[in-house]
């Protein structure tokens, strides 16, 4: 009966999330339309709105090319492994009080390494397509997700010293119900820091090397066609969507608010993320791209430098106050 | 300083190099040996109150259809022009058609290198030191010059990258993808 | 400077990494502007060879004019460089002009430096979005769609097409002018600073844009004139050379314009120069509104072809005489003389320039156009020697090549 109920609640989970990810390129491409001038998509159902339902359905349908040089059953697992290293992460994660899948005890140390993990996707993509701007968008999504990932688990011990846990739901609980008790405020450093890791993580916009499409094509993702890229943009998706629950659980207080919806426990909890999300994407709609030498020199001579002085300055107020 | 007077202390310089000087539409043109061609073109560019220190425009031309002398049959010209002192000169070198060859400029002004390989490609002209002498806008197993005077304009048979590929079209047709088998042949 | 690949060899690279990385970029590729084909010699992400290759889209003008009257040469300019066509036409309509030693009444003059400014803001602000679009800043790449369009639709009031003009005539220009276009064209220009404020907002300050620009693409005023770059890309680099002012053509004389200049040669500076230009035409386009003479717009020793158009009687094509009728095109009039004159016209780009030699017929003996983007194409290997990829793609940005006037 017990797995019957989780199974359930997976099915929920992978639906809701399926088709938050669809709407999110909806919407990214409506509010990304509407800053730069123009309607966005507009032809499918009303104002677009089944444009992303359109192209699932096309994708499905799409021929699914396999280059006769590429490394065929890594070629063809890459994806996979992406959109599955992303998903198992979703399992983790309280959307409100009680509502998770797995409440372990390593909530953040696993996500962390299902992201790592999901790099391994690209990777492989970039090496098993045999091309060589694969090859290249491969290599710079590793070097990047190195970097990156170090800035990002270093701007979260700070997190990890105030609540004393690496549970997500513990540290929801931690910082209270109060707007004052948030861990923005305390480690306001380690937000900024992981914002920036954040985006470099899931290979967005200003870091948004490894699928440069005027220097790579389309990077890692060059030689795929039909449901298989799309595994792609799905796996960014809910990489975005993940990376936002995190910093909503870690800094902006999970599922707390001003006050409780009445029968929505997660109403501000999808709230901070759809901020988060938003953000994404106003921030893709107006900075350029970062060079590949200049992003590692941001990640390892500021951000890392930052998190690490944010542990020491966290630890030192600790041992002061007690 | 007036072209004329450039054109003047140009012959002064280089004595017997200059064959005849033109006018036309107040551009002075002076058509030269082109054996010392570069020496002339450095001395140009590097003498005081002369400086012609832009390259504006090289190309050679095919004077197949207007051989009266002392033009021969394809030549090569120097269009220059002094930043600093805003006038304007010309140099046209004169080529043999049995011999093809004159001096790279790329000595002179690096930027000539892909002017003198396009005059390589299209009017045949070859260039002694130049550092990569390739065709440039045609392919490389293009056979003939188009800007020669005989070349017709339709060229004379289709170029053979073109026809390998309709070779190749016609080989891989029973491979086609044809969504209607009714109309397969 | 374009060494055959076999000759890398003596390229210091680290040891146990010999075997460079060899990537080729284009003809299809997205940051190529066209058909450009670059071929890469790598050690990482940096450059160790850059070889250029062009042609592939050679449709052989020199040659195609050689068989065509000086009336007819005038459509293949439009095929040059497609986004400022209109620099073009008038490029090629001054020079034939100056062979032929024709004047050009002074109402057409102001025309003509109205329409090649519109076309240089047009040219500027493709550039400015595809240059922008590849360093990432997509938004750029929109808001100058906008503007552009407005001024595609002022040609299309003005002439009736949107990128091949063909407006200019040897002597003059086709069609006069319309009130409304005036007016039109009078507003556009007139708001149109405050639209380049727009871009610089989100690119200008940017700290993102300053670290891919500044110090990029490097190139020094002397070696950008060695390697006979020209227009904005030689003035970023601190040399005052602009065709407008060097052999003033059309109205440029009559008309208040300065020469942006910046000093530092990257590609930060040659964005700013292109940014000033684009004031700069604005300003050139109000007073050539300002001091738009009455008159005729054809001149009256300008050869005899004219569509079939309202306004010259006298000039109208003699159907029964010419087949068609369309365009009456001079063959044996004692108008063209012997000789051979180069001249250049500023265009977007930089310095266009036509060779013409004539032999006294009704055709180029030969013509060459000195087309500004098949030269810088020609000093890309230097200046992207030791960049890395991301730069390649910013440095054949800031050159603003156009394929069609490459390869003509």
């Amino acid at each position: 009966m017990h797995v019957l109920v989780l199974l359930l609640q997976i099915l929920v989970l992978f639906a809701v999330v399926m088709l938050h990810v669809a709407y999110a390129t909806y919407f990214e491409r409506k509010i990304i339309g509407h800053m730069q001038v123009r309607m966005g998509p507009m032809r499918v159902g009303w104002h677009g709105l089944l444009q992303p339902i359109a192209d699932g359905i096309k994708s499905f349908f799409k021929e699914d090319i396999i280059p006769e040089q590429a490394d065929r059953p890594i070629f063809l697992a890459a994806p996979i492994i992406c959109l599955v290293a992303m998903l198992t992460s979703l399992a983790v994660l309280p959307f409100a009080p009680g509502w998770v899948l797995a409440d372990i005890n390593i909530g953040l140390i696993f996500i962390l390494a299902m992201s790592s993990l999901s790099s391994y996707g690209v990777i492989l993509a970039g090496w098993a397509s045999n091309s060589k701007y694969t090859f290249l968008g491969g290599l710079r999504s590793m070097a990047q997700v190195i970097s990156y990932e170090i800035a990002m688990g270093l701007s979260l011990v700070g997190v990890m010293m105030l609540s004393g846990t690496l549970n997500l739901s513990k540290i929801v609980e931690a910082q209270g119900t109060s707007f004052g008790g948030m861990y923005i405020f305390p480690q306001i450093i380690a937000f900024f820091v992981f914002c920036v890791a954040m985006l470099a993580e899931t290979n967005r916009v200003p870091f948004d090397l490894p699928e440069a499409e005027t220097e790579l094509v389309s990077g890692y993702a060059t030689e795929y066609s039909g449901m298989r890229y799309a595994m792609f943009f799905m796996a960014e998706y809910i990489g975005m969507i993940v990376m936002s629950a995190i910093g909503t659980i870690c800094f902006l207080g999970g599922w707390n608010g001003p006050f409780t919806v009445p029968g929505v426990p997660f109403f501000w909890f999808v709230l901070k993320i759809y901020l988060f999300l938003f953000v994404f994407i106003w921030i893709r709609a107006t900075l350029p791209r970062y060079r590949y030498d200049q992003l590692m020199e941001l990640g390892w001579k500021l951000l890392i430098p930052l998190a690490l002085a944010n542990i020491a300055l966290t630890g030192i107020v600790k041992a002061i106050i007690g | 300083m007036e072209p004329m007077a450039i054109g003047k202390r140009l012959a002064e310089e280089f004595p017997g190099e200059i064959l005849d000087t033109c006018v036309h539409a107040a551009q002075v043109s002076v058509i030269v040996r082109r054996q010392r061609i570069v020496e002339m073109l450095a001395w140009l560019k590097r003498t005081d109150k002369i400086r012609l220190n832009h390259l504006m425009c090289l190309c050679g031309v095919d004077n197949r259809d207007r051989m009266q002398p002392p033009l021969q049959r394809f030549e090569v010209a120097y269009s220059l022009y002094s930043i600093t002192h805003g006038h304007e000169f010309r140099l046209r070198a004169q080529v043999p058609e049995e011999d093809p060859r004159i001096d790279s400029a790329t000595p002179v002004w690096k930027g000539a290198a892909w002017p003198e390989r396009e005059c390589y490609d299209l009017v045949g002209i070859s260039f002694a030191n130049h550092p990569d002498l390739r065709r440039i806008l045609l392919p490389d197993d293009w056979q003939g010059h188009p800007l020669r005077k005989e070349y017709p304009l339709k060229g004379h048979d289709e170029w053979s990258g073109f026809t390998d590929l309709l070779h190749k079209v016609e080989e891989l047709r029973p491979f086609d993808f044809n969504p209607n088998p009714a109309l397969r042949k | 400077m374009t060494k055959p690949l076999h000759t890398t060899l003596d390229v210091p690279v680290a040891a146990g990494d010999e075997e460079g990385y060899s990537l080729r970029m284009g003809p299809q590729h997205p940051a190529t502007h066209g058909v450009l084909r670059v071929d890469l010699e790598l050690d990482g992400e940096t450059i160790l060879e850059c070889t250029p290759h062009v042609g592939y889209l050679h449709r052989g003008f020199d040659k195609l004019a050689e068989h065509r009257t000086y009336a007819q040469g005038l459509i293949l300019t439009d095929r040059l460089d497609y986004v400022g066509a209109m620099a073009n036409n008038v490029g090629y309509c001054v020079a034939v002009e100056r062979l032929l030693g024709i004047e050009v009444p002074l109402r057409a003059r102001y025309i003509r430096t109205m329409v090649s400014e519109m076309s240089r803001i047009c040219s500027h602000l493709l550039w400015l979005a595809t240059h922008a679009l590849d360093i990432g800043a997509m938004t750029v790449f929109l808001y100058c769609f906008r503007e552009r369009e407005v001024l595609l639709e002022l040609f299309e009031e003005l002439c009736g097409a949107r990128l091949t003009f063909s407006y200019p005539r040897i002597g003059g220009v086709r069609q006069d002018v319309t009130h409304s276009f005036i007016r039109r064209l009078q507003e556009f220009a007139r708001t149109f600073p405050d639209w380049i404020e727009d871009y610089e907002t989100l690119i200008d300050t940017n700290r993102i844009w300053l670290k891919r620009t500044r110090g990029v693409g490097v190139i020094s005023g002397e070696e950008a004139l060695d390697l006979g770059i020209t227009g904005p890309s030689l003035r970023g680099s601190g040399i005052r050379y602009d065709v407008r002012k060097a052999r003033p053509y059309d109205a440029y004389a009559l008309v208040d314009f300065e020469v942006p200049v910046g000093r530092e040669g990257d590609i930060y500076a040659r964005y700013r120069c292109r940014m000033e230009e684009l004031r700069q035409s604005a300003r050139i386009i109000l007073q050539c509104i300002d001091q738009l003479p009455p008159g005729p717009i054809v001149g009256d020793d300008a050869p005899d072809l004219v569509m079939p158009l309202h306004g010259h009687p006298g000039k109208e094509a003699d159907a029964s005489r010419w087949g068609t009728g369309l365009v009456r095109l001079l063959r044996d009039r004692a108008l063209f003389p012997r000789g051979e004159v180069y001249v250049s016209v500023e265009a977007p780009k930089g310095e266009l320039g036509f060779y013409f030699v004539s032999d006294g017929s009704g055709r180029p003996y030969r013509m060459h156009i000195r087309s500004p983007s098949f030269i810088h194409i020609g000093a890309l290997p230097t200046m992207a020697k030791g960049a890395m990829i991301a730069d390649l793609i910013a440095i054949i940005g800031t050159l603003d090549v156009v394929l069609g006037e490459c390869d003509r």
